[in-house]
């Protein structure tokens, strides 16, 4: 079973690039049509595929991004 | 190399650029950043030579552009710093002076004035009042200046200097000539180590835990944020004109007032005292601060006096102030030299026979 | 969404590291400065010296730098971060000092500075940020811009003959005694974002050794500048900007003598 994983995105300080939607193996990542404060549409995870690996939070300019992962204990 | 112990309380012969260094050793200099240029080249000469085995530290810089930044940084971080320069090395350091004015850090400047404009010449001028009074770099700041006109002076100012410095957060500049940083007189030079530096709470020395970070900074995107600065500096030069200072002498009986400042001061000294002997009752008032300008003494005077005569080495510049701190109220002539040229004493009393005919 | 995740012990990456302050950032989206902004102070964090640091901003896009980076700063004037930089770091030896630069500001303006603090071996890390375009007066020509580049001020692409060429600044540096360790990185994939946060932690553990400037360019891009998205953008580092400003190691310190070599192929 694969690791799992997910993450919080702050849809306050998402600006909408879209580098995490490029930087995720997983494609598990797309550009909502739901619009914040500052009236960018924002990115949200729609698969249920994360396997907390972070890649999205490394590039996400931003800072918007938590990332959480099963512990491998929890995983037994 | 082994450090000498602290020096005491010494006369000495000097030159005015090595008695200026050495002031700025004893009154606890933490560093100093330049770049060659005469006449002042003796500043960073002598403090290379004798800081190593001193206190503090001397790094010469790739420019005049650089070595006022190294200020900015070196003061930012709340040590207490110094640099010199001439004419054209001020010019090239004015944007980092307004910095160093709009984020208030204390800092000691000197400039020993060459003629000019352009490359000019390596004599002694006046020619950068304007300069260090009337702003310099962009924006309005001011400059604490004061202008020596002896080489005790130049011992003397480097302490008042940064005490005014960091008294009001605001750079302070000393405003000497080429003549006197290359002439000898004898100094008394203060005790070592008596003028203690404490590094401020506002300086850039690491975020401890439990403080916010502290941050140097001149630019106040907000133009409401801006405005305040301002008023806040200009509260603050205000306040400054509370240390003005201006030396009157055998003015309580004159007919006629010589109005000059720096080394000009003790030739017009002279030249009121030929004067006296050809009956022409003439009195000397020396602006010491230049800014704070001594506006107040200029223009009481003026209330019992008719006739002033503003001597420069430079085109005109001070004489401007001096009218406005009249006001109308007498009659305020000028006579300058340029580009080098000293003024003597004889010349300054052919003006002066001529005024009284 | 897994709920159940969502809990401290499971938390794997911090989006507020306390170094940063927490302000959001003002750029462009997909700008590369708040990538490199965080890692930068996630390894201030990670080592523990968040009380010891002081970082010298600039001016360009980044000049608000010390909104975001929760360190005592200072904000310099144009091209002279690495000046301010030698000074806070001479009256504060015990201090790690760094600064932080964009293209026009350490390549062109600052070069003189840049150069000379390099040759002294000041004892900081230089953060050069290029992204080969002045991104906040509004995308004009850089020292970095690449040949044939449409800017506002080469609006038919840069040429050689009369705008001369883009400066490979960071080869030049590592030709100087006083550079320890000089290596060129990138923001653009997660693995470059790795590599750097790498490079930030060797800089700041070599800083320690009083050995010599510590000079880090950074690949960055600039969406708005370029006139592109940010997803085009990063491509176009890839096709546009690598083959001219290659990444890795350029000059560092031999495992053996702890003395710097300059790294094969440079």
């Amino acid at each position: 079973m694969a690791i799992k994983g997910t993450i919080i995105i702050d849809t306050e300080l998402c600006k909408g690039c879209e580098l995490c939607v490029l930087a995720c193996p997983q494609k598990g990542l797309v550009l909502s049509d739901k619009i914040n404060l500052k009236g960018y549409r924002v990115v949200e995870l729609y698969m249920d595929n994360c396997t907390g690996c972070v890649n999205c939070a490394l590039v996400c300019p931003d800072s918007a991004i938590t990332v959480y992962r099963e512990k491998k204990a929890q995983a037994v | 190399m082994e450090k000498q112990e602290l020096k005491g309380k010494e006369i000495k012969l000097m030159k005015g650029n090595e008695a200026l260094a050495e002031a700025a050793i004893r009154a606890g200099l933490d560093a100093y950043f330049g770049y060659p240029i005469t006449p002042q080249s003796e500043v960073m000469e002598y403090l290379t030579e004798q800081i190593p085995v001193r206190r503090g530290l001397v790094l010469q810089a790739e420019s005049e552009v650089a070595s006022i930044n190294m200020i900015y940084g070196a003061a930012g971080a709340g040590a207490r710093v110094m640099t010199s320069s001439s004419s054209p090395g001020m010019s090239l350091m004015q944007e980092g002076i307004s910095y160093i004015a709009s984020a208030q850090l204390p800092c000691l400047l000197v400039n020993v004035m060459r003629g000019g404009p352009g490359l000019g010449t390596i004599q002694p001028s006046q020619g950068d009042y304007f300069q260090a009074v009337k702003g310099g770099g962009h924006g309005d700041y001011k400059l604490f200046t004061l202008a020596p006109s002896t080489v005790q002076e130049m011992v003397d100012f480097v302490f008042e200097g940064f005490r005014m410095a960091e008294k009001y957060r605001n750079p302070a500049l000393i405003l000497a000539d080429g003549a006197l940083g290359q002439m000898m007189e004898k100094v008394e030079l203060p005790a070592e180590g008596e003028f203690p530096h404490v590094i401020p709470d506002w300086a850039t020395t690491g975020k401890k835990a439990g403080r916010k970070q502290n941050v140097i900074t001149s630019l106040f995107i907000q133009p409401e944020k801006m405005e305040q600065i301002n008023i806040d500096l200009q509260a603050k030069y205000k306040a400054m004109e509370s240390e003005v200072k201006s030396e009157s002498i055998n003015t309580e009986d004159a007919d006629v007032i010589l109005v000059a400042f720096g080394l000009v001061a003790r030739i017009c000294m002279k030249a009121a005292e030929l004067a006296r002997e050809k009956g022409i009752k003439v009195g000397v008032i020396r602006p010491i601060t230049l800014f704070p300008f001594p506006t107040e003494v200029l223009n009481t005077t003026a209330d019992r006096v008719k006739k002033f005569l503003v001597v420069e080495m430079n085109a005109g510049q001070m004489v401007e102030d001096v009218r406005l701190s009249i006001n109308g109220k007498a009659d305020v002539q000028f006579y300058g030299r340029m580009g080098g040229m000293i003024p003597d004493p004889e010349e300054i009393l052919t003006k002066l026979e001529s005024m009284m005919k | 969404m897994e709920q159940f995740l969502i809990n401290p012990d499971c938390m794997v990456y911090d989006n507020h590291p306390v170094t940063l302050t927490g302000e959001p950032y003002h750029y462009c989206p997909g700008c590369g400065h708040g990538v490199i902004h965080k890692v930068l102070m996630e390894v201030v964090r990670d080592l523990g010296i968040q009380e010891e640091v002081i970082g010298v901003a600039p001016v360009g896009c980044s000049v608000f730098a010390y909104h975001y980076m929760n360190v005592d700063m200072q904000e310099a004037a144009h091209g002279r971060a690495s000046a301010v930089a030698t000074a806070i770091k001479r009256v504060r030896p015990q201090n790690y000092v760094f600064s932080y630069q964009g293209d026009g500001d350490l390549a062109a303006i600052g070069t003189a500075e840049t150069i000379h603090t390099v040759n002294r071996g000041e004892n900081i890390l230089m953060v050069f940020v290029n992204n080969a375009i002045y991104g906040m007066t509004g995308g004009q020509m850089a020292p970095t811009s690449l040949l044939g580049m449409k800017t506002s001020t080469s609006p038919y692409g840069r040429d050689a003959a009369s705008m001369g060429n883009p400066i490979k600044i960071t080869e030049l540096l590592a030709q100087l005694p006083g550079a320890y360790y000089v290596a060129r990185h990138a923001v653009h994939t997660p693995n470059a974002v790795r590599k750097l946060s790498k490079a930030f932690k060797n800089a700041f553990e070599y800083q320690k050794l009083n050995r010599g400037t510590c000079f880090i360019e950074v690949v960055s891009n600039c969406p708005s500048g370029w006139k592109m998205s940010p997803v085009q953008s990063i491509d176009w580092i890839e096709k546009n900007m690598l083959p001219m400003f290659p990444l890795g190691d350029i000059k560092v310190p031999d495992p053996k003598t702890g003395n710097p070599v300059m790294v094969k192929n440079n």
